[in-house]
């Protein structure tokens, strides 16, 4: 049992909890970094003792890439669209909490049919990586504004990240950085495409985008 | 021995309980920075209360002058089944966790009923809240208690906790951790204090628990008051026998002691989160019982499979 890997799964589940029960943007966001925080951490939790200089300098950069950069852009993005609140989400915030544990007991189900937690470092980690991604997934799904639908995407890139974690050990750094690079442009060209929706249509409701404008 | 060992929290109880509002509102004065009232001051209205004749409105029926005493009678049973830290319950039978709840839900039932029979719309406003939120809390409980089950493999409250509850600790702290949350924030809905209703407000439309007991004055008023004092009592034990992993076999009366102190620690740290919170809107309320089943629910599903 690794105690500090152990919270750091179940922090990691709590604030998808609250990324689903939460209507109000900029809380989502800054669940969001937290969640990216502790992303930056895990490597360091699973390596325990002693700390080589590679997994510390790509710790360090996820934790700034996740915790502080993209939640800098999103928020900036949340300003500028004058948005505060999500309004009429597709399903309910309690729904959406039941349905979040709903999905961890599924995520536990599927980790006691697949071989994988024999080789994982703990066995939270792979039922942690699916239901993260399912919230992930539910979010982009579920939610109409473009910023939640940014958020999921995030949720569900972190989710895959602990995946790999928890199965590859030791994913080459040229393959890390290139993801963090992607994730990086893509994050980057969304904020910009939901300044743009919401200077364009005087929303973020990307349920709205089908309909045509004259 | 073992009997002096079981039977001590309970006198404990029905001795001490009135204290714990006590400590509350001293704890929520001296933040505020005032004196507040003195730590005994339940007791001196409970005595003032009994004193007094019962006055009854002409609309209601038997079931208004049975509930304070039904609901007092409910908690009082629920008493023997809980144990001190590192003690056995002086009841203790399988399957008493659900008794437990059972009882609980009889209190509420009696004040329920009784807000309904004064025929009154705003108590009936109450009584209805009252189950709404009931409604939400209980399954937290219970989840949080299921947990435990699942771990010691009784689901007896006596053999639940001792013994096995250190351990758990150390295996998985998280889990216990959720489980502590949940059980505290389902501490604070039962037992109305902020942020889900303010024990101090008796006429505002958003009061959940006094709003139903609006009609009762002299010992009926009593005893619904010392009723209030013992279900605190109740949920607080859970929560220090969960938070505190006492185990000494040398000195089993200690267990007692602890269980006082970690008591008056639970009240200090609810007049401290009373002090630095306001109360939820309504709304919310539900949203945050949830999470705590949610919590509580993570709670068990981290013990089932670690």
């Amino acid at each position: 049992m690794n105690h500090i890997l152990d919270t750091l799964l179940v922090i990691l589940l709590l604030s998808c909890f609250l990324l689903l029960g939460t209507s109000r943007l900029a809380a989502a966001v800054r669940m969001t970094a937290v969640q990216g925080f502790m992303i930056g951490l895990l490597p360091l939790a699973i390596e325990g003792g002693e700390i080589r200089l590679r997994v510390a300098i790509l710790a360090a950069l996820i934790a700034v890439l996740k915790a502080g950069v993209f939640p800098w852009l999103l928020m900036r993005t949340v300003r500028s669209a004058g948005t505060t609140h999500e309004e009429r989400p597709l399903v309910g915030y309690g729904l959406s909490t039941l349905l979040g544990v709903a999905a961890v007991g599924a995520a536990f189900w599927l980790d006691s049919r697949l071989p994988f937690s024999a080789e994982a470092h703990s066995k939270l980690v792979v039922p942690v990586a699916f239901s993260v991604m399912a919230t992930g997934l539910f979010l982009m799904v579920a939610r109409r504004t473009a910023i939640c639908q940014v958020l999921g995407y995030l949720t569900l890139e972190n989710g895959i990240y602990i995946f790999g974690l928890a199965i590859v050990s030791g994913i080459p750094m040229l393959v890390e950085l290139g993801v963090l690079m992607d994730m990086f442009v893509a994050v980057f060209v969304m904020g910009i495409a939901i300044f743009r929706i919401s200077r364009e249509f005087d929303h973020i409701d990307a349920a709205q985008l089908t309909s045509l404008k004259g | 021995m073992n009997f002096w060992q079981t039977i001590l929290p309970v006198l404990a109880a029905l001795l001490l309980a009135p204290l714990l509002p006590g400590v509350i509102a001293r704890v929520k004065a001296a933040v505020a920075g005032r004196r507040g009232p003195p730590l005994c001051q339940l007791y001196f209205d409970l005595w003032k209360l009994l004193r007094k004749g019962a006055v009854y409105s002409r609309t209601t029926t038997w079931v208004f002058r049975a509930a304070p005493g039904i609901a007092l009678a409910a908690l009082l049973c629920a008493l023997p089944l809980l144990p001190a830290p590192g003690a056995d319950a002086l009841v203790s039978c399988s399957g008493s966790m659900f008794i437990l709840i059972g009882l609980l839900a009889l209190a509420r039932f009696a004040t329920v009923a009784a807000a309904l029979d004064t025929g009154s719309s705003f108590e009936g406003m109450g009584g209805s809240r009252e189950v709404q939120f009931a409604a939400l809390a209980e399954p937290a409980v219970l989840l949080a208690l299921a947990a435990l089950a699942r771990a010691s493999g009784t689901c007896a409250l006596g053999g639940m906790f001792a013994g096995t509850v250190g351990p758990l600790w150390q295996t998985a702290a998280p889990a216990v951790g959720l489980l502590a949350v949940a059980l505290g924030i389902v501490l604070l809905a039962e037992n109305c204090r902020i942020p889900f209703d303010d024990p101090n407000t008796h006429l505002e439309l958003t009061m959940i628990h006094e709003v139903m007991v609006l009609d009762y004055g002299g010992p009926d008023l009593a005893f619904i008051l010392y009723g209030a004092a013992l279900k605190l009592w109740v949920f607080g034990t859970l929560l220090v026998n969960l938070l505190v992993p006492w185990q000494d076999a040398a000195r089993p009366l200690a267990g007692t002691g602890v269980l006082i102190v970690g008591l008056v620690a639970v009240a200090i740290a609810i007049g401290l989160i009373e002090s630095a919170l306001a109360r939820l809107r309504l709304l919310k309320v539900p949203q945050l019982l949830l999470g705590a089943g949610a919590l509580a629910g993570l709670g068990l599903l981290l013990i089932v499979r670690l």
